[in-house]
């Protein structure tokens, strides 16, 4: 296992995509320090104004500014800090709750599989936007809201993958050894199957925050985030797409910002998957 | 045989759709926010308000509310858009079939692109030419649709005006549809004018849904090929005499394409998902579009409607792939 | 004189792969119209290297160093792409070793086996499907019809290899390499096969190159021999005359290492280690 780590810290994908969200998580804990602007702070004077090098940019505006004078940049660096928080914490609940059911489901078997896969059958046959906006809708908008809706929309990801591992790895000669030696099935579970299902599991979260960055970006779009004042992508997209005539880079740059972050969180977990997997089965 | 597995997955396929309709149902009463309060007048009389509310299905305990809807249900009463006012029935079957078209041509673009990327793929194997398609079509992959709709709007909406940025068809064009498949039935019916505005209107959600799916059909179908293409049949096919091209689209393409199939319906219910926000974006009048207002505006009977109407496509999907699956191979065929 | 149908000279080989380690060490053999020979020896002793070679497949890491390959007098090492293509799956087929994968599970019979002659026959569909049933019988297929429509899984193994072998000789090769054709099938079945594939090649008068690890199948119906260590030729000669009197002391293990069935107690006789020192003092291998 410490051999494929180290594999997996020379992937190209991995060092891209850990190197731009190790980025990400500067910007978004230093941000204060680091945007050149207040996020908040509207200008009219300097409504919609260019990036700099086109005519008319504002220096010390480096993105332009939008509609109300606000500049691009700095909303952008605040801005990550939400995509980050909703990615990290969303992605953990949801693999938290969704393993811990593929584990059982897969392991356990019988009847309690039956009702796990029966539940995720279910909950596979909402559209994922519908489902979230339903659920934002009735938690009341908020950052607390759009994490337990990511989270409680997607374990599902988790619980199928986590299941289909474990009884791969359940029906492989260590487990048998494992049971003639007398463990416990909790413990084998644990100590023995839990480990293996690791790298899949690592792979997934990365990817699973991708995912919650998006439809965190959704949300605010649709407006059913936070608050409108609190500088999110999602909301910059939006407001860019109001004004996109006159000024094509308020949504341009959030959208790029997007992207990349997607892209990271994607490469990462796609080189991961590759490093991190025992060559015998794949 | 056949029949009775189709009979078993009917019945799963019932119980989901159950399962759905019961989520969406306690979902939406734990709601904060009476809807009633939103769409009452003032100085209405309570005797007013009371009979709003037994309209709309909103008196009693939660177990006689569940028993009233899923009677009306099953006789097809869906109820009273409370935003909209109309019967949610009709609402949704006016706007269903926009989606639908929307839908399909997204799955047959996705299809007929991803299909060749992966034929081309195939071919070049082991030529330069080969990782440029795989990195190509990985950067599609990872851009989901949300992201291609914004970035198609921004090229080829503003900066190169080529499609329009809205609706489904020139209100001038829109007089004498007798269906809502304006798509089919301008086709149909012989009118290219009509036929080459919906298109129109039609291309850029039609790119924002299908690119990523496209890519994803191209990924797996080039893998299951290539493993097609070092079986022993190959070689001997190819001692018959076949050229290269013929080889994969006669002899390998027909054991490629069961797996392709399982995992394209899978996304291909993501991709009717998608539709509630590429709707939104391109203010396309489907039941994407109508899904988001029916939440903000809590619109129980509405949103409930909806989610049984997307429950239901999601699971027939499933039901029509697992079908086409068994048909296409010859082994489970003769069972 | 008659000039061979077939004739290598000299074939050498490497593995690019393995740091050009040889694999084939200058190879010599000979083949006569309507001749049956049989190519003999272990895993891994280059009988697949050759037979790859006569078909035009080598793989990308294996490098011909020396040598031709002579067909009816044309060199296959250094003929141009376009003959090669004339000559390889026309004149010379192959009759694969596993029945199971060598068949297309996704279409029925009659379409791969009337695709060889409608492609390079020029035969019309209905042409083809009569020439099929006709091949079909000579291979000793009862209800060829139905053979025709079925697809492979609903074949057994014995039928599924008696129409690889008809589809062998569908275009009437000069040429047929059998790669152990019966090595994936029943005991019961091979002798059937071996019979057929004799059968066959009287018949047509076409000459075989029967690649096997079994001395047993080439008493039966090689002609003639050759033996192969490392990519080395040890003897060769006609059948009878190698195993009545090898000259070789690895061939004459070989042969004392086969079962007997006339003495079923008398036990396996492996090859001796000393055989082995001295094949490589020979060859030169470290």
């Amino acid at each position: 296992m410490g051999r494929s780590f180290r594999a997996a810290l020379c992937d190209p994908k991995v060092i891209f995509g850990c190197g731009f969200i190790l980025v990400l998580i500067v910007l978004a804990i230093f941000a204060p320090w680091i945007a050149p602007q207040d996020p908040l702070e509207q200008n009219l004077m300097l409504g919609t104004l260019p990036p700099a090098g086109f005519v008319d940019a504002e220096p010390g505006y480096w993105f332009g500014t939008d509609d109300l004078g606000r500049d691009v940049l700095s909303r952008l660096i605040y801005g990550s800090r939400i995509a980050l928080t909703v990615a990290f914490i969303a992605a953990g609940l949801a693999a938290l709750v969704g393993t811990t059911l593929g584990l059982l489901a897969g392991w356990y078997r019988g009847w309690v599989e039956t009702v796990i896969t029966r539940l995720v059958d279910i909950w596979m046959a909402f559209p994922p936007v519908l489902l979230s906006t339903l659920l934002v809708a009735v938690f009341g908008s908020g950052l607390h809201s759009v994490i337990a809706a990511i989270a409680i929309i997607d374990w599902t990801r988790f619980c199928r993958v986590v299941r289909s591992e474990t009884m791969a790895q359940a029906s492989m000669d260590y487990v048998t050894a494992a049971r003639t030696i007398g463990f416990s099935r909790f413990r084998i579970l644990v100590s023995e199957i839990l480990p293996n299902v690791a790298p899949v599991l690592v792979a997934l979260v990365s990817l699973e925050m991708g995912i919650a960055v998006i439809v965190e970006a959704i949300l605010s779009f649709v407006g059913l985030s936070v608050s409108s004042d609190t500088p999110t992508w999602g909301g910059m997209i939006a407001q860019g797409r109001q004004i996109i005539y006159q000024g094509w880079w308020v949504m341009v740059a959030p959208l790029v910002m997007l992207l990349l972050t997607v892209l990271a969180f994607n490469q990462l977990g796609d080189g991961l998957r590759r490093a991190l997997d025992p060559m015998m089965r794949r | 045989m056949i029949a009775l597995s189709i009979l078993n997955r009917l019945w799963l396929a019932a119980i989901t759709l159950f399962g759905v309709g019961v989520v969406v149902f306690v979902l939406l009463r734990v709601v904060p926010g009476d809807p009633i309060a939103m769409m009452i007048s003032p100085g209405s009389t309570p005797e007013q308000i009371a009979r709003m509310r037994a309209h709309y299905g909103l008196d009693g305990g939660i177990g006689s509310q569940f028993w009233v809807w899923l009677k009306a249900l099953l006789t097809g009463d869906f109820g009273t858009s409370i935003s909209l006012r109309r019967n949610v029935l009709e609402l949704l079957g006016e706007r269903l079939p926009a989606t639908l078209e929307l839908a399909t041509a997204a799955l047959v673009f996705a299809a007929l692109l991803g299909g060749s990327v992966a034929i081309a793929g195939t071919m070049v194997r082991r030529t330069l030419l080969e990782p440029l398609i795989d990195a190509v079509n990985g950067t599609v992959l990872a851009v989901p649709d949300f992201v291609w709709a914004l970035a198609l709007v921004l090229v080829l909406g503003v900066f190169f005006p080529v499609f329009p940025l809205s609706g489904r068809i020139d209100p001038s064009l829109q007089a004498d549809f007798a269906t809502s498949f304006y798509l089919i039935e301008s086709l149909v019916r012989l009118r290219p004018a009509q036929f080459a505005d919906v298109a129109a209107h039609m291309a850029m959600p039609v790119l924002a849904l299908g690119l990523p799916l496209a890519a994803i059909i191209a990924r797996v179908l080039k893998e299951t090929l290539l493993e097609a293409m070092v079986q022993d049949y190959i070689l001997l096919a190819k001692l018959k005499g076949m050229s290269t091209l013929r080889l994969v689209l006669q002899e390998a393409l027909r054991n490629a394409v069961g797996p392709t199939i399982a995992l394209t319906g899978v996304q291909f219910t993501f991709l009717i998902g998608g539709t509630v926000i590429i709707e939104r974006i391109f203010a396309y009048p489907g039941i994407g579009n109508m899904a988001i207002d029916a939440v903000i505006n809590r619109d129980l009977p509405l949103i409930q409607g909806l989610v049984l109407v997307f429950g239901s496509l999601f699971i027939i999907i499933n039901v029509l792939v697992d079908m086409l699956v068994a048909a296409l191979n010859p082994r489970l065929r003769h069972g | 004189m008659t000039r061979s149908l077939l004739s290598i000279a000299g074939l050498s080989a490497v593995s690019d792969r393995d740091r050009g380690a040889p694999i084939l060490r200058k190879v010599a053999l000979a083949l006569e119209r309507g001749e049956v020979r049989g190519l003999v020896g272990e895993s891994g002793a280059g009988k697949s290297t050759i037979a790859k070679a006569l078909l035009g497949i080598l793989p990308r890491t294996v490098r011909v160093t020396g040598g031709t390959i002579r067909f009816e007098g044309r060199d296959l090492l250094t003929a141009p792409a376009a003959v090669l293509r004339q000559i390889i799956g026309s004149e010379i087929s192959l009759i694969p070793q596993d029945p199971q994968t060598a068949l297309n599970p996704g279409r029925r019979i009659e379409a791969q086996l009337t695709d060889g002659l409608r492609l390079r026959r020029g035969m019309s569909a209905r042409e083809a499907h009569a020439r099929a049933l006709t091949l079909l019988e000579e291979v000793h297929i009862r209800e060829p019809d139905r053979v025709l429509r079925a697809y492979p899984h609903e074949l057994s193994g014995g039928m599924r290899q008696r129409v690889l072998i008809a589809s062998a000789f569908a275009l009437e090769p000069k040429l047929v390499i059998a790669d152990e054709p019966t090595t994936a099938l029943d005991a019961t079945v091979q002798k059937q096969i071996l019979r057929l594939i004799r059968g066959m090649q009287k018949a047509h008068g076409t000459g075989v190159v029967f690649v096997t690890h079994d001395l047993g199948v080439v008493a039966q119906i090689c002609d003639s021999v050759t033996l192969l260590y490392a990519g080395q030729v040890i003897e060769e000669g006609r059948t009878a005359d190698v195993l009545a009197s090898p000259q070789h002391p690895y061939t004459k293990a070989l042969i004392a290492a086969g079962p007997r069935y006339d003495r079923p107690d008398a036990g396996l006789k492996p090859v001796p280690q000393a055989v082995f020192d001295q094949l490589r003092a020979e060859i030169g291998i470290t």
